[in-house]
This record gives structure tokens, C-alpha cells and sequence, in this order.
């Protein structure tokens, strides 16, 4: 299992490298960090050649990498070409952030997904099957960033007419946000709606499988002893059915949790959240090179710790599977 | 020929036939009779096709495609979606004739006017009078440009993006899976290099970061952008298809035959995988105008004047407490839209199992 682990992590540092290379190339040959000092027109010439040469753009992209990579590997990341601030503390911060609002979203996804492809699997063909099964497909349609909006409107709406505040739809934190339990309640309020928003598409996607599992395990022959033997429908259902239905959908949840950091660039930027989303479309907009590679690292190694997460906990809940 | 079946005709209905077993001919008399039969389709003959033959029932030989084409018509659900789907596409892609107004047309008394099926009393600021306003399906914005004019403009844009990614990643997905599933090598390495990108690299960042420096605001450069980083689902599919169909029967005696690589991965293959190639096609093109309306949204897509949905929805963000329709409507669309397009991919995958011969 160790040397699995190791093996993996190891196969996964030339791909990382591999693509910090493209995303470098590409993003140095076609954004230009300087643009905004270029349409300032009390900039002089000879300054911005020399911020050209002291930040390495007119050399090579080959050479430019080096540089990057230098500084990235020496001091956590370096700092940002423009601004030139270390990149490290804020990444962290906005990490933070993103993995409240990620967590929030899937714990909630996976209960209901769960709960709803149970419920759909033992009441086959049943109206709230059915009603699942299409709820489902609609979720799966609805573009995340309209939902967001949707919801919006209809949370300040509601705070406009009738002055109740149910959920915030900007921000992190109220302006007081208070201490302990009270900062709790806050934060909860304020991710509520983009934890929301971020769980349709999970729920969509986890009641399926769920159902798809769950009915698969329910007509395999050790369920059939299980009634065979006389125990109880509960006990059949929730010992031994569910448990092992369970097993693929964590390891759904564990590549899930990987895809989503690219799912929540959108919902984050909708309700304003200082998250990685947000961060990741000021750096576009800069064209900073060093601070989307920052970003393009971190939730890289995010999503291969998801995938390992992944196989790691299938192998163990399925005795079935040994990793060689 | 010794025997021959008779002329399927209903004067012979009350006299028992004589049954051809096969025995004297192995052509099904089918195809005297011009019907479709596939050259490779077994011919042997059931019990119950011989029972219903005896009591005067037609049997019709059917191929595959004919199976999966009754199969599909038979599916109510995926039919009405795809009537549903024609009658919005053509309204989008007629939007000059079929739109009430023109996308840019700008009524300045009539702005942010919500949606109505007659129209809403406006007041001239200037002489003072109420007029009837004329009707705006989906309401007007802040310059008094009817919405649902530029909705439908908005879909003729997408379902274009939509196609051309549909169609550009179908062609790199096909050929490169067919290369990397037929003969391993560099195309297998590409693929499989590729995949571990993707399954490492958030995909929406990439799409943003290409977006944002190539994408140019043009409908067809982004376009052919998501295709670029389309491709690879469709690539797997391919690929694990011939990696399989490549040890058959059929196709060592095609090589012994003599034929070529080219004409055995086009003339044998390939047929034989169009099912799984057409439903994620089709299913491409959902997620298509999913992705275009995120990156048109977050101003990374098409830009303006060109209506795309996504444009649509993040031009009618700035007001969209007060005029909620701006936002709603487009978005709307798109739901109906993907939604259409993944229930005919449900009925074309259930249509396009071969391992089903019933139908309805």
C-alpha cells in the first residue's frame, strides 16, 4: 500500500511539471504583466525597460521558467510579478476559505445525494423515484453561475420585502461578525447559498450512482441470505446493503472534491468570496504569470490529493481490491 | 433455385404456405423483395418467426440501424425533446425573421419593461401621455431592447458555438482514439499523456487561461478552444472500442484478406463503434453550451455585440433585482436546451445498444 502511495506521488511530480511548463508558456507568450504600466502615460520608457529586465521578460520562455521555478521552489512560491507581494499568505488565505465552502458544499451533497438514491433504489419506479430520476437530469443541466444568480434574487428580494435575512448572497463575514458560535452562525449564513449552488450538480450526480449502487447490491446473493436467514427489512437494508453500496460513492466524493476547485472559479466569483476562484481570475486579469502558476500548483496537488484520497479509502473499504 | 417463397401478397392468406427453410437458397427472400437485410445478420429462423409466418404475419428483416432508428421513435421521452429542441433551434438560427425585433433595437420609453404578452401602459416623459407599449415576451432592459428578440439571437449564437465543438472534437476524438486503440504507438502515448493533464489540471482553468489570451471574443476561435480540450472523453471511448474490436474474428479476416490499415479501421471499425461515437457527440454538444455560457458570463467568451446566452445572463446582472427577467429568461433557455439534448442522448444510447432486439 505504502510504496502505492509513493509510487503514484512520484508519477504524478512530471505531469505537475508538465503542465506548470505549458500553462507557463502559454500564458507568457500571449498576457503581458506590464500592460497596465504600458497604458500609463506618466510611465517613462526607460523604467518599464527596466522592470523588463529585472523580472527576466525578454529573455526566453525556457529561461523565464527557470527563473520562476527558481524562486518558486527557494522561497514558497516567490512573489508576484505584479505588485511583486509574496504569493504564499494570501494562497493560504484564500485556500482556507475555498475549503470551508468545499466542505460545507459536499457534506451536504453527499447526505442528500445519498439519502435521496437509497430512497429511490428500495421504492423502485416509484413516484419519488421518478421524481428524483428527473430532478436529477434538471440539475445536471442548470449552468451553476445561473442557479447563483437565481438564488440571489431571490434571497434579497426576500430581504427588500419582508427585511428577513435568511442568507447573505455576498461575502465571507457581516462587517461584526461577533466570536465564537455567533462568527459560526455568520459564516454558515454567508456560505450557505454558494455551498448550494456548488451541491446541486454533487447531488445530481451522487443519487444516481447511489441508486445505480444501491440496486446493484440489493439483487446480489448476499442480500438474498441476509432475507433468507429471517433478519429484518431495516437490518438487511442498512447493514448489509447500504454499507457496501456506500463504497463507490466515496470514491466518487474523492475525485469530486478535485473537479470542484474549477467548478467553484464561478460561484465564487458570483458571491464575491476571497476564495481560490476569486484569486485565480485576478491573477487572469493581470496576466500574472507567477500567480497563475501559483494557483494552477496548489490545486493541482489538491485534486491528486483527492484522487489518492480516492483510491486509497475504495482499496480499504473493498477487501476485494489490492493495489500492487 | 428450387424453392421460392411466395409473393407476400393477402389473396394467399387463407391457403397454407410452404415454408422455405433455408434449405435451397441461403438469400432470405428479402432481398428479392428489396427489404433491409444486413449481409453479416444471421439467418437462421425461429420458431416463432416460422409460426408467424405460417399465419400470414410479415416479417421484416431489419438491420441494426433500422432496429435502433424504431427504438428511437418509439422513445416518447427523447421524441419530444428533440421536437422541442428543432422548433427552439430554428427559431434561433430564423431569429431574423422569427424575432420581433432586432437585438440592437434600443426603445427608450420602453425600459425595463417586464414581460408581458400584450404590453404594459408607458408614460411619454416628455408630453405627458400613457401609449399602449407594445409586447416584450421577455421584458426589456435598461435601453429598452426586447429580450426575447435577443435570446433567440442569443441561441442561433451558442447552437453555432455548440456545433462546431460538437463537430471539430468528434473528428480529433475519433481519429485519435482510432489511432491510439488500432495501433498503440505515439497517438496511444498522446492520449493517454493527455488524460493525465486533464485528470491533474482544474479543466475550467485552462479553458479560462486559453480563453482569455486566444479566445479574441470571437464566436469561432472559442469555439474551436473548448474543442481543443473537448476531444479526449470522446478519445477513451474510441480507444477502449477498437482496443477490444481489434482482437475479432472479423477483423483478422479482413487483414488476411488483404486489406489495408486505413480500410480496416474506416470500413470495419469504425461502423461498429458509431453508436457510443453519436451519443457522446451528441452529449458534447450539451456541455458545449453549458461551458460557452460560463465563459461568456465570466468575459472570457464571446464578446459584445455578438448575443450569447451566457452574455446575455451577466448583462442583465447589474439590474437584476429590479428587472429579475434579464437574468432569468436566457438562463431559462439554456436549461430547456441542455435538458432536451441529454434526454435524445438517453434515447439514442438506449436506441444504439446492440445488445437489444426488442423494440419499444
Amino acid at each position: 500500500m505504502l510504496t502505492y502511495i509513493v509510487r503514484r506521488l512520484l508519477y504524478s511530480i512530471p505531469v505537475l511539471l508538465a503542465a506548470s511548463f505549458l500553462t507557463f508558456t502559454f500564458v507568457v507568450l500571449t498576457a503581458d504583466p506590464l500592460q497596465g504600466l504600458k497604458g500609463n502615460f506618466r510611465a517613462q520608457p526607460e523604467r518599464i525597460a527596466a522592470i523588463t529586465h529585472k523580472y527576466h521578460l525578454d529573455e526566453p520562455v525556457v529561461v523565464q521558467y527557470g527563473y520562476w521555478f527558481k524562486q518558486a521552489a527557494t522561497h514558497k512560491l516567490g512573489n508576484t510579478l505584479v505588485g511583486n507581494t509574496p504569493i504564499w499568505p494570501e494562497l493560504q488565505r484564500v485556500l482556507g476559505h475555498t475549503i470551508q465552502l468545499l466542505l460545507m458544499a459536499e457534506i451536504f451533497a453527499l447526505i442528500t445525494g445519498v439519502a435521496l438514491g437509497v430512497y429511490s433504489a428500495i421504492r423502485q419506479y416509484s413516484v419519488f423515484d421518478y421524481t428524483t430520476t428527473t430532478l436529477s437530469f434538471v440539475g445536471l443541466a442548470t449552468p451553476i453561475f445561473w442557479l447563483a444568480l437565481i438564488f440571489q434574487i431571490v434571497f434579497t428580494n426576500i430581504y427588500l420585502k419582508w427585511d428577513i435575512r435568511i442568507f447573505y448572497t455576498a461575502g465571507l463575514s457581516s462587517v461584526d461578525p461577533g466570536h465564537g458560535f455567533s462568527f459560526l452562525i455568520d459564516r454558515m449564513q454567508h456560505l450557505a447559498l454558494p455551498a448550494l449552488c456548488i451541491a446541486v450538480v454533487s447531488i445530481a450526480t451522487y443519487s444516481r450512482y447511489m441508486r445505480a449502487s444501491m440496486l446493484e447490491v440489493v439483487n446480489s446473493d448476499y442480500v438474498r441470505t441476509a432475507r433468507a436467514k429471517g433478519l429484518k427489512e431495516r437490518r438487511v437494508v442498512m447493514r448489509h446493503a447500504f454499507r457496501n453500496a456506500l463504497i463507490p460513492i466515496i470514491t466518487l466524493v474523492g475525485l469530486n472534491f478535485g473537479a470542484l476547485f474549477g467548478g467553484a472559479i464561478v460561484t465564487e466569483t458570483i458571491f464575491s468570496l476571497d476564495g481560490m476562484g476569486a484569486y485565480f481570475i485576478r491573477a487572469l486579469a493581470d496576466g500574472d504569470p507567477y500567480r497563475i502558476q501559483a494557483w494552477l500548483l496548489v490545486s493541482s496537488v489538491m485534486i491528486i490529493i483527492g484522487n489518492l484520497f480516492a483510491d486509497i479509502v475504495y482499496g480499504y473499504l473493498d477487501p476485494r481490491i489490492r493495489y500492487e | 433455385m428450387s424453392e421460392t417463397a411466395p409473393p407476400r401478397t393477402d389473396d394467399h392468406e387463407d391457403e397454407p404456405r410452404p415454408f422455405a427453410r433455408n434449405s435451397g437458397s441461403t438469400v432470405p427472400e428479402s432481398i428479392h423483395t428489396g427489404e433491409l437485410v444486413e449481409p453479416g445478420m444471421p439467418l437462421e429462423i425461429s420458431e416463432e418467426m416460422a409460426l408467424a409466418y405460417e399465419q400470414g404475419v410479415d416479417i421484416e428483416a431489419r438491420s441494426h440501424w433500422a432496429y435502433a432508428r424504431k427504438r428511437f421513435l418509439r422513445h416518447r421521452l427523447a421524441m419530444a425533446s428533440l421536437i422541442l429542441l428543432v422548433i427552439i433551434l430554428a427559431a434561433g438560427m430564423f431569429a431574423n425573421v422569427v424575432a420581433p425585433y432586432g437585438y440592437a433595437d434600443i426603445d427608450l420609453l420602453n425600459t425595463q419593461a417586464p414581460p408581458s404578452i400584450h404590453g404594459s401602459e408607458t408614460l411619454n416623459p416628455i408630453t405627458g401621455e400613457t401609449a399602449q407599449g407594445k409586447p416584450h415576451l421577455f421584458g426589456t432592459d435598461l435601453l429598452g431592447r426586447d429580450y426575447f428578440s435577443r435570446v433567440l439571437y442569443g441561441i442561433r449564437t451558442s447552437a453555432r458555438v455548440a456545433f462546431v465543438v460538437a463537430t471539430l472534437s468528434t473528428l480529433i476524438g475519433t481519429a485519435i482514439g482510432a489511432i491510439a486503440g488500432y495501433f498503440g504507438g505515439w497517438g496511444d502515448n498522446l492520449l493517454m499523456r493527455f488524460t493525465d493533464l486533464i485528470l491533474t489540471v482544474p479543466g475550467l482553468a485552462i479553458l479560462l487561461v486559453a480563453a482569455a489570451f486566444l479566445g479574441n471574443g470571437s464566436p469561432y476561435r472559442v469555439a474551436v478552444i473548448l474543442a481543443l480540450l473537448f476531444w479526449t472523453g470522446l478519445a477513451r471511448i474510441v480507444r477502449g472500442a477498437f482496443l477490444s474490436l481489434r482482437e475479432k474474428e472479423f477483423v483478422e479476416a479482413a487483414k488476411a484478406s488483404g486489406s489495408g490499415d486505413m480500410r480496416i479501421i474506416v470500413k470495419h471499425m469504425l461502423p461498429n463503434t458509431l453508436g457510443p461515437i453519436i451519443v457522446t457527440a451528441t452529449l458534447t454538444v450539451a456541455a458545449a453550451i453549458l461551458t460557452e455560457a460560463v465563459l461568456s458570463f465570466l468575459g472570457f467568451g464571446i464578446q459584445p455585440p455578438t448575443p450569447a446566452l451566457g452574455k446575455l445572463i451577466s448583462d442583465g446582472q447589474g439590474q437584476m433585482i429590479e428587472a429579475w427577467w434579464l437574468v432569468t429568461f436566457p438562463g431559462l433557455v439554456i436549461v430547456g436546451i441542455v435538458l432536451c439534448i441529454n434526454f435524445i442522448g438517453d434515447g439514442l444510447r438506449d436506441a444504439l445498444d446492440p445488445t437489444q432486439r426488442k423494440v419499444g
